[in-house]
């Protein structure tokens, strides 16, 4: 009997968003990044091509964070210097891109002004060559001013804001990435709707260039809500995929996120009936590959990600299922 | 299930609404129908009246037939420890959900001794990990014959067969799968696997001992073949394995294969290879790396196909670390997208309190109500525990959303009747519904406190703030 494989195709196209520019182009990157551009599912690669790899970038923050050990022991040396760390991400960790997260900003932390930030942004650029990821602190007051100040000084780079959200100014920060020639990070929580309104709005009222729009549908951990987390983003990247202009934008990924699982850090587990967790500096890296495969597998073009170890497999998984 | 509405079904039933199925209305019954909680022969008059009448049974014949699921479901084993793999009618779970998770197999084989079979047994028999209040386990063993004696093959068979589980066995050799299937066909074991080259020889055994088989192919063409040419034959029970191969061209190869027979099965409604798929995440440790890195590789492939239609796997590692992030991932995977797991609320008295001892609140989401009463409990903390419905939402999300709110706080207060139970009125909330406190204390007219943002800190926040010390 013959196999007949049954043949999909759909009539959408992801759209292609480059991150970093070169000399030549406006700024001072020696690669760029390009994600997005498929027609298919992840990895599909039998039913079309896919042009771009998912890529990896590393969380790099302008002040000590609270660090599971498993990752803080990779960080040890670094924890006080952003430009080392980022240094450290791309020469020994291959991040393809770095995320810098300026939370001193945040105004219940060490209320750090945007211009002074601004600075840390100046001296990362300087240290690698790779595109640059730019994170503010999560304040929803702050954050706008942080990443226009951000925005200004790396003019040209081409770096991706992190991020825009419904419940803040998206407006400002938008408007930031159209003057600079930047990417927005349009961030919502779970929810295929929001998502689409969030979109529209840069697109539509800020006025955003279509190559510059990624989306973050927001990423759970293994075990804490995973499952919301893969179906919301296999659901967005099917709509997209089946032409829903507001959605057909790359994915990004929190990938860290699996790091707040107990499963990833706690030393064993509280209940006394469980069989025995075993090592948790073997448990934590697995927790964040298997979190980071799954959206992979969704349809995530890039992850944010911490461990190395880590780092590493989800890279070998991504080449391997890509071929 | 060809039929999408349960007008479609209805036809086929008695229309009496008689409600011996357990629902009021014929009508109902087909709806669940629909939603794959009952099965046509649950309905009894229907059943009965087919008994007599032919023309009933080719009715509840053709019913059976259009409300079964695209992928044939295979039962492993017998009794009430059986497992059943397929079943599956889509491609990705919010169309509907998926209905039977991966089943999980770790092998044993026999050159091992005895007593190290007995040690990996145990392990599988005895794994178990605490997730949103049941304990998630591993379903069978897989026997690989490594000896190629029939003999040495029987007699551990045998000895597995004696913990209880589902098994496959593993062999190509007919000999050693007829002595093991001598032994222990009874138990309804799957059998792996017939191949281009032993086929005729595994028709004969599956028809002769009634058990499910493996057909195994890398060649899709071939597979399918081996599939028909199975059925033609008279075997019902037939899974697929299209040969998990572990890195580079050939993993992806395999992920391709899989995607391919799973999506010609249901959306090309190719019959001839609707059957579950078998994956084998052990090829893993075909490979040369240490014992780490192999594991996790495993792991890798196990959650990929976790993820893309695999039903049925071959493990071999059964270290915790490895086991967990999977067992996790298939019940993430396989659980309902339709409905939140969610807990019963009201109030649960967490060892033995008395009516000094602090009051919490959560939520009646699966995963924080487990959390939270784990810790509690395992955390050796007396106290009352109000569980607030939140349509099974979590804290942060319920807060954000509108179903954790200060006057169903008040409710629920009343309803449990918490106030006659202890002698203070100090009630404790979790770090991330802060926000609620002067509401709750204004609707309610109790003192809040702000308990830590995790569960797992209440032990630590407890010895700082408990007993309160304001009055
Ligand atoms: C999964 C998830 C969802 C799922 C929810 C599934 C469910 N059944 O709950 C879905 C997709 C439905 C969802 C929807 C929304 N979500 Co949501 N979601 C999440 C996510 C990713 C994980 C939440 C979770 O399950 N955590 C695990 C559980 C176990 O945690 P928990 O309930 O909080 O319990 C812990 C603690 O609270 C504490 N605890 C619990 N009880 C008690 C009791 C006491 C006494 C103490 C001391 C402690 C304590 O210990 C527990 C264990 O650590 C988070 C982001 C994140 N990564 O955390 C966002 C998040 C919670 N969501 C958010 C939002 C905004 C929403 C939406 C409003 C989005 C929208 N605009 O539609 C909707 C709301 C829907 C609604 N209510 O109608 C925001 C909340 C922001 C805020 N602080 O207000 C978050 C934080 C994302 C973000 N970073 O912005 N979400
Ligand atoms: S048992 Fe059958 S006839 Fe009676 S109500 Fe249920 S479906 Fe209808």
């Amino acid at each position: 009997a013959k196999f007949e494989p049954y043949k999909v195709e759909y009539p959408g196209k992801i759209e292609e968003v480059t991150l970093g520019a070169t000399r030549a182009e406006g700024g001072t990157r020696e690669v760029t990044i390009t994600v997005g551009g498929e027609r298919s599912l992840a990895f599909y690669t039998f039913d079309a091509e896919m042009p771009h790899l998912p890529v990896i970038a590393i969380d790099v923050f302008d002040r000590r964070p609270m660090l599971a050990k498993a990752v803080r022991e990779h960080y040890e040396d670094v924890l006080d210097d952003p430009a080392e760390w980022a240094r450290k991400a791309v020469r020994e960790f291959g991040a393809d891109l770095v995320t810098l997260h300026l939370i001193s900003t945040d105004p219940l932390l060490d209320d750090r002004p945007a211009s002074e930030a601004a600075k840390t942004v100046e001296e990362v650029l300087q240290a690698v060559k790779v595109p640059l990821i730019i994170g503010g602190s999560g304040n929803k007051e702050k954050d706008p001013e942080v990443l226009e100040k951000a925005a200004e000084v790396a003019e040209g780079e081409r770096v991706m804001l992190a991020s825009a959200t419904l419940d803040m100014d998206w407006e400002r920060i938008g408007n930031a990435a159209k003057k600079y020639g930047h990417v927005v990070l349009s961030w919502t929580q779970m929810d295929i709707n929001n998502q689409k309104t969030l979109n529209r709005y840069l697109l539509k009222r800020v006025g955003l260039p279509r190559d510059s729009l990624i989306m973050d549908p927001t990423t759970a951990a293994l075990g804490y809500g995973l499952d919301y987390a893969f179906t919301n983003m296999e659901r967005i990247r099917i709509s997209g995929l089946r032409g829903d202009q507001d959605l057909n934008f790359p994915i990004s990924s929190g990938t860290t996120n699996a790091w707040g699982a107990r499963e990833a850090w706690m030393k064993d587990s509280p209940i006394e009936e469980d069989t025995p967790w075993g090592p948790r500096e073997l448990r934590g890296p697995i927790w964040e590959i298997v979190t980071g495969l799954t959206l992979a597998l969704a349809g995530v073009d890039i992850f944010m990600m911490m461990h190395p170890g880590a780092v590493a497999v989800l890279k070998e998984i991504i080449n391997t299922l890509a071929g | 299930m060809k039929v999408k509405s349960p007008l479609e079904i209805y036809r086929y039933l008695p229309q009496t609404n008689c409600g011996e199925c357990g629902y009021d209305t014929c009508m109902s019954f087909a709806a669940q129908i629909i939603e794959r909680t009952v099965k046509p022969t649950d309905c009894p008059p229907l059943v009965k009246e087919a008994e007599k009448n032919p023309k009933v049974k080719k009715k509840l014949e053709e019913l059976i037939e259009i409300t079964s699921p695209e992928v044939k479901e295979v039962i492993i084993g017998k009794g009430d420890k059986a497992v059943k793999i397929g079943g599956e009618d889509v491609l990705h779970r919010h169309e509907l959900t998926f209905f039977n998770p991966t089943a999980l197999f770790y092998d044993v084989w026999d050159t091992l001794d005895d007593k190290e079979i007995d040690e990996r047994c145990s392990k599988v028999v005895e794994y178990r990990k605490f997730y949103v209040g049941e304990f998630l386990t591993l379903d069978g063993i897989a026997v690989r014959c490594t000896s190629n004696d029939p003999k040495r093959f029987r007699e551990v068979v045998k000895r597995v067969a004696g913990y209880g589980k589902p098994m496959i066995l593993v062999s190509l050799n007919p000999e050693c799968m007829r002595a093991a299937l001598e032994e222990v066909a009874e138990e309804r074991p799957l059998i792996y696997a017939a191949t281009e080259d032993n086929w005729r020889e595994f028709l004969e055994l599956a028809l002769e001992f009634k058990v499910p088989v493996v057909v195994r192919s890398k060649d899709l063409n071939k597979l399918k073949s081996l599939a028909v040419t199975f059925k033609e034959a008279g075997v019902e029970d037939i899974v697929l394995d299209p040969v998990t191969e572990p890195v580079g061209e050939g993993l992806k190869g395999t992920f391709e294969r899989v995607i391919q027979l799973r999506r010609t099965a249901i959306l090309g409604e190719d019959k001839d290879v609707a059957y579950p798929i078998m994956i084998t995440p052990i090829a893993a440790w075909a490979l040369e790396a240490d014992e780490v890195s192999k594991a996790y590789w495993e792991t890798v492939i196990a959650s990929i196909f976790i993820v893309k239609y695999g039903d049925v796997m071959i493990l071999h590692c059964l270290e915790p670390y490895a086991i967990m992030p999977i067992v996790t991932l298939r019940y993430n995977i396989y659980t309902d997208p339709r409905t939140p797991v969610q807990v019963e609320p009201g109030l649960r008295e967490i060892n033995n309190p008395s009516p000094d001892d602090p009051v919490f609140i959560t939520t009646n989401f699966a995963l924080t109500y487990y959390t939270v009463e784990s810790d509690l409990t395992s955390g050796n903390i007396k106290g009352w525990l109000l569980v607030l419905d939140t349509e099974g939402l979590g804290v942060e999300v319920s807060v954000a959303g509108g179903q954790f709110t200060a006057a169903k706080v008040k409710d629920l207060i009343k309803e449990t009747k918490i106030e006659e139970k202890v002698n203070h009125r100090y009630l404790i909330i979790p770090g991330l519904a802060a926000r609620l406190q002067g509401a709750i204390e204004d609707e309610t007219g109790w003192k809040v406190l702000v308990g830590p943002m995790d569960s797992g800190r209440i032990k630590g926040w407890l010895e700082q703030h408990w007993p309160p010390k304001e009055k």
